[in-house]
């Protein structure tokens, strides 16, 4: 109702609203995934150099590649919801 | 929000500079300035370091022989073995020179991380690109080197259906792609998150002066997160350039 009186009045403001909404859902989505992913990756790294601390550095350059590869699905999502537009 | 007077500027104010001189493709403005005063400032630290070569190194040399022997040490042993080492050169410049762009995002009166703009992640992620193809085709040949990235070994003759155009896509277009976006989209987003800050204690600072307090320390503490956003930024992607040129190097068994 609120929606159809807007479109009605100023459809400008509703695209840009819905716009607004819509870059949120994106980011939001996108990074679901990517959180779950470093919390596993990280996780895991903590445990291997809980267990083994002789090799921590090998684990965290290995982490960091981990945490690169599962971001960059984070980021191409922060860079959609910038392009994306009403 | 109108008593506070927070008004959040559009993103294209945050990121886009007025030209200083010059016009057209040749256009001056602080982004570019700040990218050629990054250029001479790395260029002249390893000059002064290198031109005396002295055999107990102090100073600026000091400094500069621990900054390579991170990037031996942390990145190239770690990720290609010794036969990378004659890649030091390139990979040294890569890191320093991300990492001097990175570090104008914190320093005061600049306040603007070059890498915050498209231009300068995709132009080194082109390079690195050209760079592991060229080493991948020079080492295995130009047959080996699309051989073994299209058809890896171990994988069921069936299921190449499926990996061969997965692989391709990954490697020529989603890693240069997702090398750039990384810096970028890193960059940017530390950039935004200090200007907010900055907005919100600004604003909160003229409405009553005790409720900029908490945003005010958390501007400052996410100042030094950003020292570290700038170096890890660097460090990912050498680290990644290495393991893509040294992939390249060596076929998957």
């Amino acid at each position: 109702m609120a929606l159809q009186m807007l479109a009605a009045q100023d459809p400008g403001e509703l695209v840009a609203g819905l716009t607004a909404v819509g870059r949120g859902i994106v980011y939001g989505g996108a990074a679901i995934g990517p959180g779950i992913g470093i919390g596993i990756v990280v996780g895991n790294a903590i445990t291997a150099m809980a267990r083994q601390p002789e090799s921590a550095g090998m684990v965290r350059t290995t982490m960091f590649l981990g945490i690169a590869f599962t971001e960059a699905l984070a980021l191409f999502g922060f860079v959609l919801a910038f392009i994306i537009s009403g | 929000m109108a008593l506070l007077a927070l008004e959040f500027p559009p993103i294209s104010h945050l990121i886009e500079w007025p030209t200083l001189f010059g016009s057209g493709a040749l256009a001056v403005n602080k982004v570019v300035l700040l990218m050629i005063v990054s250029a001479v400032l790395v260029f002249s630290l390893y000059f002064t370091a290198g031109r005396r070569g002295s055999l107990v190194p102090s100073g600026v040399q000091n400094f500069a022989e621990t900054v390579v022997e991170f990037v031996q040490e942390g990145i190239i042993l770690q990720t290609m073995g010794p036969e990378g080492l004659h890649f030091t050169g390139f990979l040294l410049t890569l890191f320093s020179f991300i990492f001097m762009c990175n570090i104008w995002g914190i320093v005061p009166l600049a306040q603007m991380p070059v890498n915050a703009r498209m231009a300068l992640p995709a132009f080194l992620a082109i390079i690195v690109w050209i760079v592991f193809n060229f080493v991948g085709i020079k080492h295995q040949g130009p047959g080996g080197y699309f051989k073994s990235m299209l058809f890896p070994p171990g994988v069921p003759k069936a299921l190449y259906i499926l990996v061969t155009p997965i692989e391709l896509v990954s490697t020529l277009i989603v890693r240069p792609l997702s090398l750039a976006v990384r810096l970028f989209a890193n960059m940017l987003a530390g950039h935004l998150l200090l200007v907010s800050f900055a907005i919100i204690a600004t604003a909160l600072f003229k409405a009553t002066v005790v409720g900029a307090a908490l945003p005010g320390a958390l501007l400052i503490a996410l100042t030094g997160f950003e020292v570290l956003v700038a170096v890890l930024q660097a460090f990912i992607f050498t680290i990644l350039a290495a393991v893509y040129i040294g992939g390249a190097m060596h076929p998957e068994h």
